[in-house]
């Protein structure tokens, strides 16, 4: 099964401050260890709120707001996308992340399994592979 | 943590370590067989005890800490036995005269190594495609002999039975565990690459049952080639093949139907592949190229797979390039096989009655005799040319031929479809 490995900002991270040299060497290590499992498909940091935009949407309304953004908590710094035999493995992989600078922070990493094509199940029929169909007529229709 | 949970944590935990606990125990030991047995004696230890003492902060460390001990217990009592036969020296000179190596402390140690010999062991010439399969998902893929039981549909048995000869062959032969010499590797990493393929293909493509899907032969394959490719970056072929096996599993959901059966590559609702796994598998190639080895059977292929995985449409597929890049393939790999597929790429670059020619040509080859998708192809090429008896003469040839059920009813739609046209 495929996750999502959501790692969630904390202060330092929404200052845009860099982790120590310990800290990026040891995820470095996380990282390569990830890819010798062959565990790891994608993962990338992400810069602060301060450098994100938001668009709301309200009805037909359209509104672009940008970052920072408070309850820091809620933001994401970075994401993995693993692929594991189970839920549990994701958890022992996350269990053997280095742990954060500050230890007095807390910080927090959320696992969220990725849809596979059979969780859609019955919902993807037969409406939606039509419209899928019609789409390609189209693009094939050239 | 309740008992139930307990167990799933162990089941994880073996998943991470399985690997590199066989590895390194399988150094020191210079056995096989015998560092499986005392890494399933760490996990037997694992499930008596982690219910009631909690999991170890360290449980990689812990693992290998009690098959150490094991391994000291045995030597011990096959110390008392050898005494007697005067035999001692190895294993004295192995494991010192004072002090045992710490082998929790050796699992701190990158194990790269230790991983890569194990898998050319696993991956032994001595051993048949089968021994290799069976003990690449046992030591390498953490797979228990009964799920590799349910992923090839045999017994249990069948598969301990396999195992169990594998290992005694390779003792047999004093196959030594190390990393081979730079004249040898080639072959052994062929050895390797054969076996990782093989058991992708049985998921890709059951060549038994009714499904035609097993997804996790598929992922334990596409496993093996990423950690293989991080254990050997500068071999063009691991990176060929985890290219090639990427860019195929990028297509897996679009290849079977609402109802189960298959659709073809130029019928397949492209929004449908994984586009991440094309993005992998693209990238593996360019590793592969950026190696700057000579191109071999994996990459050749793999730089097919990717001429169908950067074209948006079927229409768009660029069938020029992959006939020449056929031509590479059948220069370094000659096979029937290759030359019927290179027709179907000639088909689709100058037309079904100059494909004709190639595949007639293939009519008396012995090694397609038994082969369903020599009458397909031909039938497929006939329908084009508008001789619709003849095609469906074909399909039903190709019908009496194919063992599986999905590919059955594919080819009874078609046969429906020639009667219908004609």
């Amino acid at each position: 099964m495929r996750v999502m490995v959501l790692i969630k900002a904390n202060e330092q991270s929404e200052r845009g401050e860099m982790p120590s040299e310990k800290l990026l060497t040891e995820m470095t290590t996380f990282n390569e260890e990830l890819v010798k499992a062959g565990v790891m498909l994608a993962g990338e940091g992400l810069h602060p709120s301060a450098k994100g935009i938001r668009v709301q949407f309200r009805g037909s309304e359209r509104k672009v707001i940008d970052g920072p953004f408070a309850e820091t908590k809620e933001l994401l710094a970075g994401y993995w996308i693993w692929e594991v035999k189970s839920l549990d493995e994701a958890v022992e992989w996350v269990r053997r992340m280095p742990a954060p600078d500050d230890a007095a922070d807390t910080a927090t990493v959320e696992i969220r399994p990725v849809f596979e094509a059979e969780d859609f199940g019955d919902e993807l029929t037969p409406e939606l592979r039509e419209r899928e169909a019609a789409l390609r007529a189209q693009t094939e229709g050239a | 943590m309740a008992a139930a949970d307990v167990k799933r944590t162990i089941e994880a935990v073996w998943r991470i370590e399985s690997t590199r606990l066989i590895a390194g125990l399988a150094r020191l030991v210079r056995d096989v067989g015998l560092a499986e047995d005392l890494a399933q004696e760490a996990l037997v230890a694992a499930l008596e005890q982690w219910p009631q003492a909690g999991v170890p902060d360290n449980p990689g460390a812990w693992l290998m800490a009690t098959a150490k001990h094991r391994a000291i217990d045995r030597l011990r009592r096959a110390d008392v036995h050898r005494r007697k036969t005067e035999e001692l020296g190895r294993e004295l000179e192995l494991w010192g005269e004072a002090d045992v190596p710490d082998l929790a402390a050796e699992a701190a140690d990158p194990f790269d190594d230790d991983v890569l010999r194990l898998i050319v062991t696993a991956c032994h010439p001595v051993l048949s495609v089968e021994a290799r399969v069976a003990l690449t998902l046992r030591l390498l893929a953490g797979l228990t002999t009964k799920e590799i039981a349910r992923a090839y549909l045999v017994a249990e048995a069948t598969v301990q039975q396999r195992i169990v000869r594998a290992k005694r062959t390779l003792a047999a032969a004093h196959v030594p565990i190390e990393v081979p010499e730079r004249g040898e590797l080639p072959e052994r990493l062929a050895s390797v690459l054969e076996a990782i393929y093989l058991i992708f293909n049985e998921g890709y493509a059951a060549t038994a049952g009714d499904e035609w899907l097993r997804p996790e032969l598929l992922q334990e394959a596409l496993r093996l080639g990423r950690m293989l490719a991080a254990l050997l970056p500068a071999e063009p072929e691991v990176h060929g093949l985890s290219a090639l096996m990427e860019l195929q599993a990028s297509r897996a959901r679009a290849r079977v139907g609402p109802d189960g059966e298959p659709i073809l590559l130029l019928d397949q609702d492209r929004s449908r592949w994984d586009w991440m796994l094309v993005g992998r598998g693209l990238a593996a190639l360019k590793r592969a190229y950026a190696t700057g080895g000579a191109f071999g059977t994996y990459t050749l292929q793999a730089a097919i797979a990717a001429c169908h995985a950067r074209a948006r449409t079927a229409q768009d597929t660029d069938w020029v390039k992959i006939v020449a890049l056929y031509d590479g393939l059948a220069q370094v790999a000659p096979s029937p096989v290759v030359e019927l597929n290179r027709a179907v790429a000639v088909g689709m670059a100058f037309g079904p009655a100059q494909a004709l020619r190639l595949v007639d040509e293939l009519a008396d080859e012995p090694a397609l005799s038994g082969y369903h998708l020599l009458p397909t192809v031909r039938g497929d090429l006939l329908e084009k040319l508008g001789r619709l008896a003849d095609a469906r003469a074909e399909f039903e040839r190709a019908l009496t031929l194919a063992q599986n059920a999905r590919e059955h009813s594919v080819l009874l739609r078609r046969i429906a479809r020639c009667c219908a046209r004609g």
